[in-house]
C-alpha cells in the first residue's frame, strides 16, 4: 500500500510541533499515552514528595489544584475563590513552576460550545490568580471542553467534578 | 419529480441513439470513453457512457416528501461475467441493492423467489416474470474484467410498464474502485425514481475512537458513506476533533491537540500534507470550516477565554473578525451561495442560532423554541439548517428553514450531535454517545423527513463525520 508512507509522514509532521507539550492526556505529553487510565490523574511520580512544601505534590493535594463550576457557569463560587487565593500565595513563593491552567466542562453540552466554555473557565482562574499577583508570563490556559472528563459517570454526582478548572505546574519553565 | 434520462456527468460521455428497437433487441456497442479523475483514496480512472438512449415512462416514481413511503419492491440479479469478472459480479449486485435498501425508500426481492434468470445483458427481459413477483424496478448489468481494469454497465427498467427507465450507462474504472462503481449504479437508479440528487458515490471523515471515557484517543478516519474503505489520516498521539470536508472533497480542516494548544489544521487528502493554520500563540482555534469556494476559512478563535467568529484566507493566511461580542460564538457554517453564515452563540444568556452576512455585521436569531439550539449547518440546498437541540436533558438532531420556520426533530437521545448533510440534501449523519462509565459514541444516519433512522457501521466507536460531496 502506498497509505503507509503517507501516514508516517503525517504523524512526523505533526511531531516536528509536538515539543514542549503541555497536553499531559496525548502521547506526547507529559503523561503519556497511557497516563491517568482509569483514573484520569496524571501518575504522581516527578510530583515531589507531598510533605515537602515546595512540591507539586503537596500544591496539589494540600493548596489544591482546581476548582469547580455550577453548571454551563464560568464564574468563580466564593469557595473556588478561596482556593484560587491559596494557589496565589502559593505561587508567588514559589516562582520557578510554569502554569498550565487547564478548563473542562461535563459532557451535557456539544462539543464545540465546551471548548469555548472550557476556555471561559480557565480564562476565569487566570484572571483570579494575575489579579492577586501571579505574573501573566508564567501562566497559559488550555480547554479539553469535555474531552477529558476525571468522572465517567453520567449523573450529576460526576458532572460537578468534571465542570473544573486545573493549575497544572511544571518545573523548569518558569520565569 | 422524476428524471427521464440520467444527465451526462463527464465531458468525455457519447450517447449512442440505436434506434428505436426495445433495448433487449438492441446489441449494445461498448463505447466507454476514460477520463482520468483524481479520487478521494486514489488516482482512479473512472469513464462514463451513455449506452442507449430510450424514451421511458414516468411511471416508476417515489416522492420521499410523502407522509407515508410503502418502500418500492426491487431486484438487482447478479450482474452477467462479461469476462473476467470473477466475484465482481455479485459483490457489485450487493453493494447497489445494499446503498437502495439502505435509504429505506426501496425493499430488495428475495432472490430465491426469482422465477426469470438473467442470463445476459442483451436478452429479453422476462416483464411477466418480474412482475409475477411484485417486483418493480429491475436492475441488470454486466461486468468485464481484465488488466487494471473493470468496466461495468446496468440498465434499470420499470417491470409494472414493461419499459427500460432512462439510459443505459457504464462505468469503467480500476479494480479497486469497483465499490465506486457500484455506488454510481445505485446513485443513477435513485436519482431516476426519487428525482432527488445521488449520494452514494460519497467519503466521510470522521474520528475513530478508542480507549476509556477518561482517556479516548482520537484519530481521523475516511470512509465510504457506508463505512467502507476506511483510510487513517492521523495516528491517535494527539486528541483531534471535528474534522471538516473542503466542498470539492481535496482538503479536510480539523482541530489537534498536537502542539499541546487546540490549533486548526489543514491535511491535503491525496498527499496527506499537513499544515497549521496560522496558529496564534494564546489563543485557541477551533470549529472551521471552509466557504463554498474553498478559499476562505470561517472559524472560531479564542483570546481570553472569549470565542469569537473569524475568517481566514486560506491562501494568504490573512484573517478578519466577524463577530466581536463577549459571549461564545462558535460552529460558523456558509450558505451554500457564500451570502451568509449561520453560527451559535450565547449572547441572549444560552445557546441560540443566528445568521449573519459572510463578511460578519448585525446577526438576526433565527431559533425560536424552547431549549438550547448549536451546531447549525446550512444545506447543500441552501433551503434547511440542520442543529443539535438540547432540551430538558435531551438532545436532538433538528432540521429548520433559514427563517427559523418549520422546525422539525428528527431524533431524540442521551446525547445526539453534530449533524453533517448528505451531498443531497435528503439525508443528516451525526454523532450519537450513550450514557455511562462504558458510553461510547457512534454514528448514525437519518432522513431528513426523521425515517430511516440507521447505525453506520464502523470498525469501533467513532464520531464528528463530516459528509463530502458527491465524488466526480
Amino acid at each position: 500500500m502506498t497509505m503507509l508512507p503517507k501516514i508516517v509522514l503525517l504523524v512526523a509532521a505533526l511531531g516536528l510541533t509536538a515539543c514542549k507539550n503541555p497536553d499531559r492526556y496525548g502521547a506526547n505529553g507529559p503523561g503519556g499515552a497511557n497516563g491517568g487510565a482509569g483514573a484520569g490523574y496524571v501518575d504522581t511520580n516527578g510530583l515531589g514528595d507531598p510533605s515537602d512544601p515546595r512540591s507539586i505534590a503537596y500544591f496539589n493535594q494540600s493548596v489544591g489544584d482546581r476548582v469547580l463550576f455550577p453548571i454551563d457557569q464560568s464564574t468563580l463560587t466564593a469557595e473556588a475563590r478561596g482556593v484560587l487565593a491559596g494557589q496565589a500565595s502559593w505561587l508567588q513563593t514559589n516562582k520557578d513552576y510554569a502554569i498550565i491552567v487547564e478548563g473542562h466542562a461535563d459532557e451535557q453540552g456539544t462539543r464545540e460550545y465546551n471548548l469555548a466554555l472550557g476556555a471561559r473557565r480557565a480564562a476565569a482562574v487566570q484572571d483570579f490568580l494575575i489579579a492577586q499577583g501571579v505574573a501573566p508570563s508564567r501562566m497559559r490556559t488550555i480547554s479539553y471542553g469535555k474531552e477529558r472528563p476525571i468522572e465517567v459517570c453520567s449523573d450529576e454526582a460526576c458532572y460537578s467534578k468534571n465542570r473544573r478548572a486545573v493549575t497544572v505546574l511544571s518545573m523548569g519553565a518558569g520565569a | 419529480m422524476m428524471t427521464l434520462t440520467f444527465p451526462c456527468k463527464t465531458g468525455a460521455n457519447r450517447a449512442r441513439h440505436e434506434g428505436q428497437s426495445r433495448p433487449s433487441k438492441t446489441p449494445v456497442k461498448n463505447e466507454d470513453s476514460m477520463t482520468p479523475i483524481k479520487s478521494l483514496t486514489a488516482a482512479l480512472l473512472l469513464g462514463l457512457s451513455s449506452l442507449v438512449a430510450l424514451p421511458a415512462q414516468a411511471e416508476l416514481n417515489i416522492v420521499i416528501d410523502s407522509p407515508v413511503i410503502e418502500p418500492m419492491p426491487f431486484a438487482v440479479p447478479d450482474f452477467i461475467d462479461e469476462g473476467g469478472a470473477g466475484d465482481y459480479a455479485s459483490n457489485i449486485a450487493r453493494v447497489v441493492a445494499a446503498d437502495l435498501a439502505g435509504t429505506g425508500l426501496f425493499i430488495e426481492t428475495p432472490k430465491d423467489a426469482y422465477i426469470s434468470r438473467v442470463t445476459s445483458f442483451d436478452a429479453p427481459i422476462a416483464y411477466p416474470d418480474w412482475q409475477a413477483i411484485n417486483t418493480q424496478a429491475l436492475i441488470t448489468g454486466a461486468v468485464q474484467a481484465g488488466g487494471d481494469r473493470i468496466v461495468v454497465k446496468f440498465r434499470l427498467y420499470d417491470v409494472a410498464s414493461g419499459q427500460p427507465l432512462g439510459d443505459g450507462l457504464q462505468f469503467a474504472g480500476t479494480p479497486q474502485s469497483w465499490r465506486r462503481m457500484a455506488h454510481k449504479v445505485a446513485d443513477a437508479v435513485y436519482s431516476r425514481i426519487t428525482g432527488e440528487g445521488p449520494y452514494f458515490d460519497s467519503r466521510v471523515v470522521y474520528v475513530a475512537e478508542s480507549g476509556p471515557k477518561n482517556q479516548r484517543q482520537k484519530r481521523l478516519g475516511v470512509m465510504d458513506y457506508d463505512g467502507a474503505n476506511v483510510q487513517y489520516l492521523t495516528d491517535s498521539s494527539s486528541i483531534v476533533l471535528a474534522p471538516r470536508f473542503s466542498p470539492n472533497g481535496d482538503r479536510i480542516l480539523f482541530t489537534s491537540y498536537a502542539s499541546g494548544f487546540p490549533a486548526i489544521y489543514l491535511v491535503d487528502v491525496a498527499s496527506l500534507k499537513t499544515r497549521n493554520l496560522g496558529e496564534v500563540p494564546g489563543t485557541m482555534t477551533f470549529a472551521p470550516r471552509f466557504s463554498p469556494d474553498g478559499n476562505t476559512v470561517v472559524f472560531s478563535l479564542e483570546k481570553g477565554g472569549n470565542s469569537d467568529i473569524y475568517a481566514m484566507d486560506v491562501g494568504s493566511g490573512q484573517m478578519s473578525q466577524l463577530t466581536n461580542a463577549p459571549s461564545i460564538e462558535t460552529s460558523p457554517s456558509f450558505s451554500p451561495d457564500g451570502s451568509k453564515i449561520v453560527f451559535e452563540s450565547d449572547r441572549s444568556g444560552s445557546q441560540q442560532i443566528y445568521i449573519m452576512g459572510a463578511g460578519g455585521g448585525e446577526a438576526v436569531r433565527v431559533s425560536g423554541g424552547k431549549g438550547r439550539y448549536s451546531t447549525p449547518v446550512w444545506s447543500p440546498r441552501g433551503d434547511m439548517i440542520a442543529f443539535t437541540k438540547q432540551n430538558e436533558g435531551r438532545f436532538h438532531i433538528g432540521v429548520m428553514l433559514t427563517d427559523g420556520g418549520e422546525e422539525r426533530l428528527l431524533t431524540a437521545s442521551f446525547l445526539d450531535e453534530g449533524p453533517t448533510w448528505a451531498p443531497n440534501g435528503r439525508v443528516i449523519m451525526f454523532t450519537r454517545e450513550s450514557a455511562g462509565a462504558s458510553g461510547q459514541a457512534g454514528m448514525m444516519s437519518v432522513d431528513i423527513s426523521g425515517r430511516n433512522l440507521r447505525q453506520i457501521p464502523t470498525e469501533g466507536p467513532a464520531s464528528d463525520p463530516s459528509w463530502s460531496p458527491l465524488l466526480p
